[in-house]
């Protein structure tokens, strides 16, 4: 499937495979359309995935761009990890956990920023850059100093503290700006008209956006070429909630898979749930909000695909809900404590989500449920600080005894 | 009163090239129309039934205009309103 154009997602207009995100006639988001699937046998592309890289780049034909630069950081193709013990604290049957925290980075912005930085390669730029809320921070970084990439990388100045060191460790101009991800977005956003970058989240969007297919096709390939019943994933700008759907539809357009795509149910915070409130509300635009929650990777008050992830997730029936920051942290140490996967509050969303749908009816025993965990918990320490205790003791064996037997009297 | 419109790059073909625009007006309403006054293709790139497009942002001083009164917001001599599109981010 060559990619052919750019083209509007609103009005069809279609413009070439450059650097631009947004429709000059209408404003609309700019998206990669490619030719028509061919008529190839769908078990020689498998054959052509199952003999491909350990990583995201079996699914080149699926992909935008011919191939990484030399010296890409190889991301994807992370575990998915049936999560038997969390089925059962839920009632369910089959949920599985796609663990993308096993990423060099550490969250699936590896996958998008690996997209977006290879056809970067191609236009000719030489430097990379991004607004952020955390993650892709990182992966900008990374990724640049790997390809060996000048960096700019813009950030809320409240982020976590993990996030920014785990940014400036790779050499990047990092710039922190006083004001919330939305601010970073508007002033990236003007930036991107001015300098000649490639701005993976603005002007290289329609590419960047791409790269989160992979975790459909993943899960997908992973599951034996077949598709769960439901999906479980974050919402923040609705990028990768939209594109996970996309994915499953190409496979299916290009028979690979069989059947009918997945319920789609999207997950937000309270403190940040534009979607959620207008999925609630029945309305088909979003209002935006100034965010208020621990989940600052889930934190885009404006989010760009609102209005599409509302319209996956009516046409697949299913929802968009948002829960409290207590429930986040609870979402945290359930995932933690039935799977052994630490996530960070974004994936604690997520679970938090799962369990209310689950709690609600609204996922039958017998479906197949995979959940999408999208970071890594050492990047939001902050969300489990002061929910347990180490025992304290002298290094003898009397002490640990005493401990011991007092720790017993109390539980 | 004069206030200053940023275009984005995107509708600068339909502003001679120009980056910014002094028109006068006391609303967004009031200066985007002006705006259209002077460059008439731009109302039909980003107005639609008499609001705006649902991938358009207009800022005033940095502030989303949704987070105060839409259109109606008032605007000041030399103040910035600012156009860009909602596509970006995340």
């Amino acid at each position: 499937m060559p990619p052919e154009s750019l083209r509007c997602r609103e009005c069809k207009t279609t413009y070439p495979l450059d650097a631009r995100y947004v429709c000059e006639c209408c404003f609309g988001p700019l998206e990669v359309a490619y030719a028509a699937p061919t008529a190839a046998d769908p078990d020689e592309i498998k054959r052509r995935i199952q003999a491909g890289p350990h990583s995201l780049w079996r699914y080149r034909d699926f992909l935008p761009v011919q191939a990484p630069p030399r010296g890409a950081l190889p991301a994807g193709w992370t575990p998915l990890l049936r999560a038997d013990r969390l089925a059962g604290e839920l009632g369910l049957r089959e949920v599985w956990i796609k663990n993308d925290a096993a990423n060099p980075t550490h969250s699936f912005k590896d996958r998008v920023v690996s997209v977006a930085l290879a056809r970067a390669h191609e236009l000719g730029f030489d430097t990379l850059a991004c607004a952020s809320t955390g993650n892709l921070a990182n992966a900008v970084a990374a990724h640049a100093a790997a390809a060996g990439l000048n960096s700019y990388v813009f950030i809320p100045a409240d982020l976590e503290e993990q996030k920014v060191l785990a940014t400036g460790v790779y050499g990047t101009n990092l710039v922190a700006v006083r004001g919330t991800y939305d601010d970073v977005n508007r002033l990236c956003t003007e930036i991107s008209g001015e300098h000649e970058w490639a701005f993976v989240n603005i002007n290289m969007r329609p590419y960047y956006a791409e790269g989160s297919k992979t975790l459909a096709f993943e899960t997908a390939e992973q599951l034996g070429f077949e598709l769960p019943d439901r999906v479980v994933a974050p919402i923040a700008s609705g990028s990768l909630f939209t594109k996970i759907a996309r994915g499953f539809e190409e496979w299916l357009a290009a028979g690979l898979l069989e059947g009918t795509p997945p319920t789609f149910n999207g997950a937000q915070a309270e403190g940040c749930s534009p979607v959620a409130s207008a999925f609630s509300a029945g309305h088909d635009i979003c209002r935006p909000v100034k965010p208020d929650t621990i989940a600052k990777s889930l934190a885009i008050g404006n989010p760009a695909d609102g209005p599409y992830a509302l319209d996956l997730a009516r046409r697949t029936g299913g929802s968009i809900d948002s829960v409290s920051d207590e429930e986040i942290r609870e979402g945290i140490r359930l995932l933690a404590q039935t799977t052994g996967i630490f996530t960070e509050t974004a994936g604690g969303v997520t679970v938090a989500t799962l369990r209310k749908l689950a709690r609600r009816g609204d996922i039958d025993r017998d479906e197949r449920v995979v959940a999408y965990i999208t970071g890594e918990g050492l990047k939001t320490l902050d969300a489990v600080r002061g929910t347990f205790e180490a025992w304290q003791i002298e290094p003898t064996l009397e002490s640990f005894e005493q401990a011991s037997q007092r720790v017993a009297a109390i539980a | 009163m004069a206030v200053t419109v940023k275009i984005p790059t995107q509708l600068r073909a339909a502003t001679d090239g120009e980056s910014t625009a002094k028109v006068d007006g006391a609303t967004v309403g009031e200066v985007l129309d002006a705006l259209y006054a002077r460059f008439g293709e731009l109302r039909s790139r980003i107005a639609e039934d008499g609001g705006l497009r649902r991938f358009v942002n207009v800022y005033v001083g940095g502030e989303d205009i949704r987070f105060l009164d839409g259109l109606d917001t008032s605007v000041s001599d030399g103040d910035e309103v600012t156009i860009l599109p909602a596509v970006a981010g995340g």
